[in-house]
């Protein structure tokens, strides 16, 4: 399987979920199936999904402390202590993780291998390589602006930090794109920016060759899924609009559980509404379960404190090993003319087996 | 060096894009003279228990498997999926972003993109995939699923005898993935099969026998140490006396055996000599060990069982010999395992007492728990407190740089206690940079058992990112001289200096301690622990 195959096979994959609810609602006008069992499945289908997968991870221990230790232990009064990269304890790991959750701190010491022949043999070097990070940053964060800008449509009284964060997020119709008579409602930024970031990480998967190699459907497929999110979002807003009384209707009907129907909306919607569904969905069965994962990391959430405080496998058995006993037993003779002590003398009855 | 090992011209020819049309998947293994160590002995195998003990060679197209060895692998990866948080966790959530692809030293000084961190991993993951979730039993490949056949067995041995555990890629996941688990795990389930490579399963059973890995005997082992106690009166005049198995001492020594028995390793082991015997007069009381003579634990390249095993002699001699605490030599993946494992395995360690220098009396509280010490912990505190009389002098002729080992950087986190020491002993320090040392360190390219003969050529590609920064110091300091805090470094590190950067030699950091220590009433010095002359005193060499 290449790259090509892939991408074409995740691509088809998201076109059926395009053409799913265009069909359904379209021309079958299956309404209530896509507009409200297929989000309750979805959803049911995301935390339960979750739960069992998060408990399936939390069922196996973590039997010995094995952080990733990236800079100065806990020693010496006198020795400068690193203490988010090499935490000593609960408090270092507590900011060690909120840096990791919130900033990709691992992500952000990125670097890129430069190789090259000079004269005098092979060279190489690390270069500056912040654009992954950058890119992973802005997608994220231009998500939850999206995500909690939704909340206008979901909850009926809406929230002042949404009504804010709408206005900040849209101020790019005052600042810079007014374009007064083409009756188009303010820009938002993460709305661009949300794409740029998806297309720079589906640009790089097949521009850089080590990335493009190791890719699989499974990367391919969730971006195109989000791309199709955005796109048909932007869509929505700008170009083809839709009854924004009914789809808040129908919305806030889905997050109270009394589920109505309207009639109305276009099918845009409900190709929209479908894909965040089956994006919702696919969430526990593949790698969008990084977001969970992380906080569990081992390498990540434990303190480097194993010399200072000891901890207990769960499933710790004892072993056999070499013991002394048997080790002197082999070599007593020799010990002795080498002139080192023993602990029993030739000639006294030895006991032989090894210990548990 | 094997007389086949490409030269430096020709193996750096190195292409670092994977094929574009034909996937990893579609691309079978082959096992590669010069990479691949030579298989497990039998004799090697049994000594200490495992399974499927035969000789067999990794070469040859039948590496006589037991029957059924699918169910083994399946069943030993399950149990491991529900003892190792880790395991199941990796498997799961790698988003493929790559940022660890070229963090590998493996994949910088080869290429083959089955050696980038994700792709090793991935190997593991696709069968993973295939028999324990229901997406890769339903799509397969297109999931990236496969079935465990003969022939990915053998491309997981090959390539998980191509990663040194040496975490670098681990620092850059966002999700803190660590290549060393998976490969750790994935050898053990080589180890089920009987598939390990000789050049560490025969230091196991060494070591499970004689307590060290090259199999010296005790009285062999006290006669290299009295071998070096003449040395040390050779240069300095003065005679140590190292005491052994001596039962009351207050302290017991373990360093890895490498440093009793290979050069340079031997003059680090002059170094710590002189050290202790510096210091008896002011009250230190140790002894060394034959029965644990081995800090290293080639154990831990086998299965967590057998490092258990391995290390369990640490506190079993402790505690057989009534002492107070260990300090514990110059090693790397030893003291990984002593930091993050050994309380764990085979503590609690209530027998002994919280480490207390007895000449300083500083508490190690970091070591309150393993009763452990390093033994840069201890020499730094020794003179930070001004009680060492030192001349840096005698070390001029050198021009130092310092190699942070991977395991006491990422297992451990002990950067400024080697550079201090080295600092306060040496006029001319330099470091590398930044982006290959500390947490960001470049292993030797020979860790996890890979320091064998036969597979020269990976060890010099391996290298090749370490060999890189030295060669910079060299070019912009004059460096000449590669300091490091662990064996197998001491071991292997002068075969790659001497392939990539012919002027620099290697040294651990006791042996630098060793040159500087100013005794009471020594001979004037002249030469080095190495008979080398001192700066100012080459004229003096043939006198």
């Amino acid at each position: 399987m290449n790259f090509i195959v892939s991408i074409l096979f995740s691509f088809c994959a998201v076109l059926l979920v395009v053409l799913i609810p265009w069909i359904g609602v379209g021309a079958l006008d299956l309404r209530v199936l896509f507009g409200i069992i297929v989000p309750y499945a979805a959803m049911a289908t995301f935390f339960v999904g979750i739960t069992v997968r998060v408990i399936g991870w939390a069922r196996s221990p973590s039997p010995f402390r094995i952080p990733t230790t990236a800079g100065q232990q806990w020693s010496l009064p006198w020795i400068k202590h690193s203490r988010i990269d090499n935490p000593k304890g609960t408090a270092g790991v507590i900011v060690r993780m909120i840096f990791e959750v919130l900033t990709f701190r691992s992500l952000f010491r990125n670097t890129r291998l430069e190789y090259r022949m000079a004269e005098d043999g092979p060279k190489a070097d690390y270069e500056w390589e912040k654009w992954l990070w950058l890119a992973a940053l802005v997608f994220h964060y231009s998500f939850l602006v999206i995500f909690i800008r939704h909340f206008r449509l979901f909850i009926e009284q809406v929230p002042g930090f949404v009504q804010v964060l709408n206005s900040l997020d849209g101020f790019m119709q005052m600042g810079v794109l007014p374009i007064p008579g083409l009756n188009v409602p303010e820009v938002y930024l993460t709305d661009m920016l949300v794409m740029l970031a998806l297309t720079y990480l589906f640009v790089r998967r097949i521009y850089i060759p080590q990335i493009r190699y190791i890719s699989l459907p499974a990367d391919y497929f969730p971006l195109f899924l989000l791309l199709g999110l955005g796109f048909t979002g932007i869509l929505m807003r700008y170009f083809l609009r839709v009854d924004i009384t009914a789809v808040k209707e129908l919305a806030v009907g889905l997050f109270k559980f009394h589920p109505k129907s309207p009639e109305g909306i276009g099918v845009i919607f409900y190709i929209h509404l479908f894909i965040i569904s089956v994006l919702i969905a696919y969430f526990p069965f593949g790698k969008l379960m990084h977001f969970a994962g992380i906080f569990l990391s081992p390498t990540r959430n434990l303190s480097n404190n194993s010399r200072i405080k000891r901890h207990v496998n769960p499933w710790n058995y004892p072993v056999k090993y070499h013991t002394y006993e048997e080790y002197e037993d082999d070599f007593r003779e020799k010990m002795i003319e080498a002139g080192l002590p023993v602990d029993k003398q030739p000639g006294t009855p030895v006991e032989t087996g090894e210990k548990e | 060096m094997a007389d086949t090992t490409p030269k430096p011209q020709e193996l750096s020819k190195i292409d670092h894009k994977p094929p574009l049309m034909r996937g990893w998947m579609d691309t079978p293994v082959e096992i590669k003279k010069g990479i691949a160590c030579y298989g497990a002995k039998g004799k090697d195998l049994e000594a200490v228990g495992f399974p499927n003990a035969r000789d067999w060679n990794p070469l040859e197209e039948d590496w006589k498997l037991p029957e059924g060895w699918q169910d083994i692998v399946q069943e030993g990866f399950k149990d491991r999926l529900g003892k190792f948080r880790s395991m199941k966790l990796f498997m799961d959530i790698c988003v493929r972003c790559g940022a660890c692809a070229d963090k590998c030293h493996f994949f910088i000084g080869s290429g083959d993109p089955k050696n980038m961190p994700v792709m090793r991993a991935e190997l593991i993951r696709s069968v993973y995939r295939k028999n324990f979730t229901t997406g890769g039993k339903l799509l397969g490949k297109l999931a990236g699923a496969r079935d465990l056949t003969e022939d990915v067995l053998k491309e997981w041995w090959y390539y998980l005898y191509q990663c040194t555990e040496c975490r670098r890629c681990s620092l850059f996941c966002p999700y803190g993935i660590d290549t060393a688990e998976v490969t750790m795990l994935g050898r053990e389930l080589t180890n089920l099969l009987g598939l390990n490579t000789g050049w560490i399963s025969a230091p196991v059973a060494n070591c499970n026998r004689t307590g060290n890995h090259l199999g010296i005997q005790p009285h062999a082992f006290k006669d290299m140490i009295e071998f070096f106690v003449d040395e040390i009166e050779d240069v300095s005049g003065i005679k140590v006396e190292p005491s052994f198995n001596r039962k009351g001492a207050e302290i017991l020594f373990i360093t890895p055996s490498g440093d009793v028995f290979a050069d340079p390793g031997t003059y680090t082991c002059m170094g710590y000599l002189m050290l202790f015997h510096y210091l008896q007069s002011m009250g230190l009381d140790i002894t060394w060990s034959t029965y644990a003579s081995e800090g290293g634990n080639f154990g831990f390249f086998t299965s967590h069982e057998m490092a258990k095993r391995l290390n369990a002699k640490m506190y079993a001699e402790a505690r057989r010999l009534g002492v107070k605490w260990i300090l514990g030599g110059e090693c790397g993946h030893m003291w990984r395992v002593l930091n993050q494992y050994m309380d764990t395995w085979n503590g609690p360690a209530d027998f002994l007492e919280e480490p207390v220098s007895p000449i300083t009396g500083t508490k190690f509280e970091n070591a309150k728990s393993t009763k452990m010490v390093h033994i840069t912990e201890f020499t730094s505190d020794l003179i930070k407190h001004n009680k060492l009389k030192l001349d840096p002098s005698r070390n001029d002729h050198h021009r130092v740089t310092f190699h942070d080992s991977c395991n006491t950087a990422r297992g451990m986190g002990i950067f400024e206690e080697p550079r201090h020491v080295i600092k306060s002993v040496c006029n001319h320090f330099y470091e590398m940079p930044p982006e290959t040392i500390r947490e960001q360190t470049f292993c030797c390219g020979s860790g996890a058992g890979l320091n064998a003969g036969e597979d020269m050529e990976l060890r010099m590609r391996g290298g090749f990112p370490r060999a890189n920064a030295v060669k910079h110091v060299h070019e912009k300091h004059d460096v000449n001289m590669l300091a490091c805090i662990c064996a197998i470094d001491r071991a292997v590190l002068p075969t790659l200096m001497e392939y990539w950067v012919p002027e620099v030699g290697v040294t651990g950091v006791h042996e630098l301690v060793g040159n500087a220590l100013v005794f009471e009433g020594e001979n004037e010095r002249t030469t080095d622990l190495r008979g080398e002359p001192l700066a100012g005193m080459e004229d003096d060499e043939n006198v």
